[in-house]
């Protein structure tokens, strides 16, 4: 016992515990908090190797690390909620455009004499790398006068 | 053969009520500070080739580091701006294209906390006052002499005062100097990662100080 009442260190229980209805509410919202976060990282690794997407970011509530009030954890919650919505629709629109060029892409490679000029890149598909498909003239003018036309697939970065 | 006596820290019920799983474990090793072996060099190097560009941005999405992320978001940081201890290191690895050798315990504590994604802290044992726990800061608490805290800052903090601060700075007055002959590694605990993790963190970063 007088181990224990001698104990030195040990934290003082604090006098402003919150409320027990106030307990579940925060954990709520930790929880909340935590599966948006996993959303926002998933959203954010799917924009891979897309570097021309909105970044996901939500401010911190400076201050450093600390025990955030209710207000401010309903508050990160809504922001991380907007965030990870933009996100989500952001990278919606950029895949539906990248399925268009795709298509482009094949129609080319079925009809080149239809998108004369016509040049896609791995990046207007999603793809890493500098590589382009486009549709070129085969011998140059005398092609472009015969109408050869074809497809082009460049070797990739220099 | 090392021994290493692992303690489990204190934590304040305020602070155990909102995070439940957050712990600290702490072990005692003795150090000798100083450059750091060939060995150890050798072994940053082939760490820093293990990384590359499409492995730094999945990581945040591995059980781990994706719990401290988490856990920076509970506490008010943005972890994308505020980079939690194991994405530090391998931004750095990104920006610097390597990693350079600094000192023995910080190459000891980088190697750990890319092993094994804890966050990891190492103080001066003889400068610390009694046992190790986390709590919050109290009014007018200082970390060291001249940086202030703001109240319900989460800390690491000994019988007298904050000692570091959690995922961020250790003090002035508590890190370990040339002169410092014994350490505490401190590995902060949060929910989703288990204690066999924070163990190993403490055995690497023990392991590799007497490499």
């Amino acid at each position: 016992m007088p181990d224990v009442l001698d104990r030195v260190g040990a934290p003082l229980a604090p006098s402003t515990l919150p409320l027990p209805d106030e307990r579940a509410a925060r954990r709520t919202l930790l929880d909340q908090i935590a599966r948006l976060e996993h959303e926002l990282s998933q959203l954010f690794c799917s924009t891979w190797p897309r570097t021309d997407m909105p970044r996901p970011l939500v401010a911190g509530r400076g201050g450093g690390p600390r025990l955030l009030s209710l207000g401010e954890l309903e508050e990160l919650r809504d922001e991380l909620a907007d965030r990870v919505a933009d996100s989500r629709r952001a990278l919606s629109d950029r895949t539906w455009v990248e399925e268009q060029n795709r298509r482009l892409i094949e129609q080319m490679l079925l009809t080149p004499e239809r998108y004369k000029w016509v040049r896609v890149s791995h990046e207007d598909i999603g793809e890493p790398g500098c590589r382009h498909v486009h549709v070129r003239p085969r011998f140059g003018l005398l092609g472009m006068l015969m109408k050869w036309w074809r497809v082009r697939i460049s070797s990739g970065c220099p | 053969m090392i021994e290493l006596d692992l303690v489990e820290g204190w934590v304040e019920p305020e602070l155990a009520e909102e995070f439940p799983q957050l712990s600290l474990v702490h072990a005692r090793v003795e150090v000798h500070p100083g450059k750091s072996p060939k060995e150890l060099k050798q072994r940053l190097r082939m760490l820093a080739d293990r990384y590359t560009g499409g492995k730094v941005v999945h990581m945040r999405q591995d059980p781990v580091p994706w719990a401290y992320r988490v856990f920076s978001r509970q506490v008010g940081i943005d972890p994308d701006t505020d980079r939690t201890p194991v994405e530090g290191v391998a931004l750095r690895r990104l920006k610097q294209g390597g990693l350079q050798s600094e000192n023995v315990v910080d190459d000891a504590l980088t190697i750990a906390i890319a092993e094994t994604g804890v966050p990891l802290v190492a103080l001066d044992a003889e400068r610390v006052d009694g046992d190790l726990g986390l709590r919050l800061a109290r009014s007018g608490e200082q970390l060291g002499e001249t940086r202030p805290l703001s109240e319900r800052q989460l800390v690491i903090a000994d019988g007298e005062r904050p000692v570091a601060v959690v995922l961020g700075e250790v003090g002035e007055d508590a890190g370990v100097t040339p002169d410092t002959e014994h350490m505490i590694i401190c590995a902060l605990g949060v929910k989703g990662v288990p204690r066999i993790s924070l163990e190993e963190a403490l055995w690497c970063a023990a392991e590799t100080l007497y490499t």
